[in-house]
């Protein structure tokens, strides 16, 4: 990239090497979490905004013009607020476990590829080292449920447990479909495996699409939104295993509930949708594609949350073991099949 | 070794499916409620006893606040009370008025029930569409009483006044321009009667809307059916009525079995489920809302129609016009003696109950002869039903609990009382 070679350059004739390496790899990771942190704040907006509307009233409209500045003041609210640690609570694992889980929720968006070059780091193992990273997101929850020494906090944590370990592994399985299909690791080879003359379906969602479904119901699942929001189920357990939390500690697991939508979202369009290829030919690809699926996928979050009311615990895991995983199984086998025997036109050239 | 014990959870009473102020202290072998234990007792406000404290109209008003979400039925056991120790009937355009707002109060508890129920199961977007329904049987209570929930619109001897000619209507604000204020009032432009008219043409289709969101819906299914089963044997014996009865199977409905006011001539359907679980008692009242709207109808037909007195003449219970009371010594002398000393009512004891939209709600009332009661005690339906929480939910898990909750219709002003 131009204005990276320039930057080295620049600060490469009064800075040693290392130097410049680390403030580049810095400057770019500001780069991807100051945007992401401003499309939280926007989400939540929009969260509030479009449920709003498919429930027949206005949503937030108060705060700035049509409650556009909505956002900074919650998060103005949240900062100036006390973080209350209760009596029994774990103060180290407490304070600790918001981190958790905002942690890998960020790290993760280090292998996303904004377009042909944008990648924060383009390592090989990129699908791999992504699942690891949302797998670690769950230890958060649980030591926040176990820490705060509360019931209902501690309920939430043992349902988000079960709960993200089952989907994990229908996920897991979808992914490797995935794998199979494009024959790489690295998210950006992936998506110039779903390059094609078909535009919109020479992308994987064709060829997979039942995987592509389970990935993304899946990925509700993982980031306990509705309809599998047991873990915090407002009307069962209050909120969970963040009931106790409040202020900034509370913001944080915020943050990371829906950085986490964004980047279920991301990884969906990446995946399945092409990422930044363009659907329409004569249009140039680009990461203005990526955004549109990703604002796509999110607004299927909102839908649903405002749609579908809430499963019950052992009915998530049913679904999650006898229905997801069976289905991911038995399409694993009909991928690598269509692979092998080369169908076209996804796989022609494979 | 540590010893394995059951979690106790404290559920309530500041919880957000508690409805209200419900404590249920819960054991729980994990996730599966082995004991629940319904505490009460939490909005208790002596509404009997204060009752035996007021002349008899002056205790309209608190049957209002017993089920706060069924305002003019409790009204409605109140006033059948009275008059029937009294030996009078009240004319029979106020019982028609009285059937059409009982049924519109069925149609108001209906809506806010099944909003909750969802609110309850996740399914948030009902509420605000029930929500959206209710206000304008809200406005239906502010025409004809002036207030939207605690109506005192029944009086011993018929009703407050005669339906209005006008509805209210909207005014423009800084939030609502004249063409939406103007959409807004379509419907609000004849008397009360047309917009009832209206309302009971356009609900079957909200009644739709809601169905779409859930009769079909797997999780909806999944979350209700096979959940808190009752028996038809075990519902009598626990003293079910209402919805929680016939979702049971058993077909038993005050306003057939012993039809009160005009109910006998009007046409009406009363749905009974088949398995007596939770997805059974929501059809039978989503059924029952249909019905309602069905029974509106035929009473606005029928008010139309018929005009004529609401309230019996007889001052000595019902108070005289305002113009007489300017130039004639007597009646002023009979309103005075009705607001302050009220009526005394012949000894005796009686029982008088409505078919309450949660079941059969009734009013057994004793007097001596006095212008006050001497004991009065109301029959809350919901206070049996709440009785066979721990039966309903015992081996069910904790999100169940929420479900069997918001099938009961709990709602603590009754049930305390």
């Amino acid at each position: 990239m131009n204005i990276v070679g320039f930057l080295e350059t620049q600060l490469g004739a009064f800075l040693p090497q290392p130097v410049v390496l680390t403030t580049l790899i810095v400057l770019k990771i500001l780069c991807i979490v100051l945007p992401l942190m401003g499309a939280v704040a926007y989400l939540t907006f929009a969260e509030r905004k479009i449920i709003g509307y498919i429930q027949v009233r206005i949503g937030p409209n108060r705060v700035g013009p049509r409650g556009w500045l909505q956002p900074i003041a919650d998060a103005l609210k949240l900062l100036t607020k006390e973080v209350i640690i209760p009596t029994g609570a774990n103060r180290f694992l407490f304070l600790l476990a918001p981190i958790l889980a905002l942690g890998p929720a960020l790290a993760a968006w280090a292998v996303i590829p904004f377009g042909a070059e944008m990648v924060l780091a383009d390592i090989n193992a990129g699908l791999l080292y992504i699942l690891a990273l949302t797998s670690l997101g769950v230890y958060g929850i649980i030591v926040a449920g176990w820490a705060s020494n509360s019931k209902y906090a501690f309920l939430g944590a043992m349902r988000s447990a079960a709960q993200i370990v089952s989907y994990e592994i229908a996920m897991g399985f979808a992914l490797v479909g995935v794998l199979i299909a494009a024959g790489s690791l690295n998210l950006g080879d992936i998506i110039e495996a779903q390059r094609g003359g078909l535009s919109i379906f020479s992308w994987f969602w064709v060829p997979l699409f039942p995987l592509f479904v389970i990935y993304f119901i899946s990925g509700v699942a993982e980031t306990n939104r509705a309809p599998f929001d047991v873990s915090e189920g407002e009307s069962e357990i209050v909120a969970g295993f963040h009931v106790e939390y409040a202020g900034m500690a509370f913001a944080l697991f915020f943050l990371a509930e829906y950085a986490n939508m964004i980047l279920v979202s991301g990884l969906s369009a990446v995946l399945f949708l092409g990422g930044w290829l363009s659907p329409i030919p004569g249009i140039p690809d680009g990461i203005h594609w990526l955004l549109a699926k990703i604002g796509f996928f999110l607004f299927l979050f909102l839908w649903f949350r405002a749609t579908f009311p809430r499963y019950r615990y052992d009915q998530i895991m049913r679904l999650g073991w006898k229905v997801f995983l069976p289905i991911t199984i038995v399409w694993i086998v009909v991928v690598a099949a269509m692979v092998v025997w080369k169908l076209p036109p996804w796989f022609a050239g494979a | 070794m540590p010893e394995i014990r059951n979690l106790t959870l404290n559920f309530g009473p500041q919880h957000p499916a508690a409805h209200g102020v419900l404590r249920l202290v819960l054991e729980m072998d994990g996730e599966v409620i082995e004991r629940a234990d319904p505490h009460i007792g939490l909005l208790h406000r002596a509404t009997e006893k204060l009752a035996e404290n007021k002349p008899f109209n002056q205790s309209i008003g608190y049957m209002d606040r017993l089920d706060y979400v069924s305002m003019m039925c409790n009204e409605h056991a109140y006033v059948m009370a009275i008059e029937k120790l009294l030996g009078i009937t009240p004319p029979i355009r106020a019982q028609y008025i009285r059937v059409m707002f009982d049924e519109i109060t069925r149609i108001l508890n209906h809506l806010m029930w099944l909003g909750a129920h969802g609110l309850d199961i996740g399914a948030m977007t009902m509420f605000l569409y029930c929500f959206r329904e209710r206000e304008d049987l809200m406005d239906c209570y502010e025409a004809v009483s002036g207030t939207r929930m605690h109506a005192t619109y029944y009086r011993p001897g018929g009703v407050y006044r005669d339906l209005p000619e006008q509805m209210p209507q909207y005014q423009p604000s800084q939030w609502r321009n004249e063409k939406e204020v103007r959409e807004l009032n379509t419907a609000r432009q004849g008397s009360l009667l047309d917009f009832v008219d209206d309302f009971c043409d356009r609900f079957p289709a909200c009644v739709d809307e809601y169905e779409t969101l859930l009769t079909d819906n797997r999780i909806w299914k999944q979350r209700t059916v096979d959940i808190g089963i009752v028996t038809p044997e075990r519902a009598l014996e626990l003293g079910f009525t209402g919805p929680m009865l016939r979702g049971s199977g058993i077909a038993w409905d005050l306003r057939k079995k012993q039809p009160y006011e005009v109910y006998a001539d009007l046409d009406f359907d009363i749905p009974v489920g088949v398995n007596g679980d939770c997805y059974d008692r929501y059809l039978v009242r989503v059924e029952e809302m249909r019905q309602s709207a069905r029974i509106i109808k035929q009473c606005v037909k029928w008010l139309r129609e018929n005009p004529g007195p609401v309230i019996l003449d007889d001052h000595k219970l019902t108070p005289p016009k305002r113009g007489e009371m300017k130039g004639d010594m007597e009646s002023l002398i009979h309103h005075f003696k009705l607001f302050t000393e009220g009526y005394c009512v012949p000894a005796g004891e009686v029982y008088a109950a409505v078919e309450h939209p949660k079941g059969e709600f009734g009013i057994y009332l004793v007097s001596d002869g006095a212008n006050k009661p001497y004991r009065l005690k109301a029959r809350a339906p919901g206070f049996a039903h709440l009785s066979a929480m721990n039966e309903m939910v015992a081996g069910h898990m904790l999100a169940d609990v929420v479900a069997v909750i918001g099938t009961m219709d709990i709602v603590f002003g009754e049930i305390d009382r």
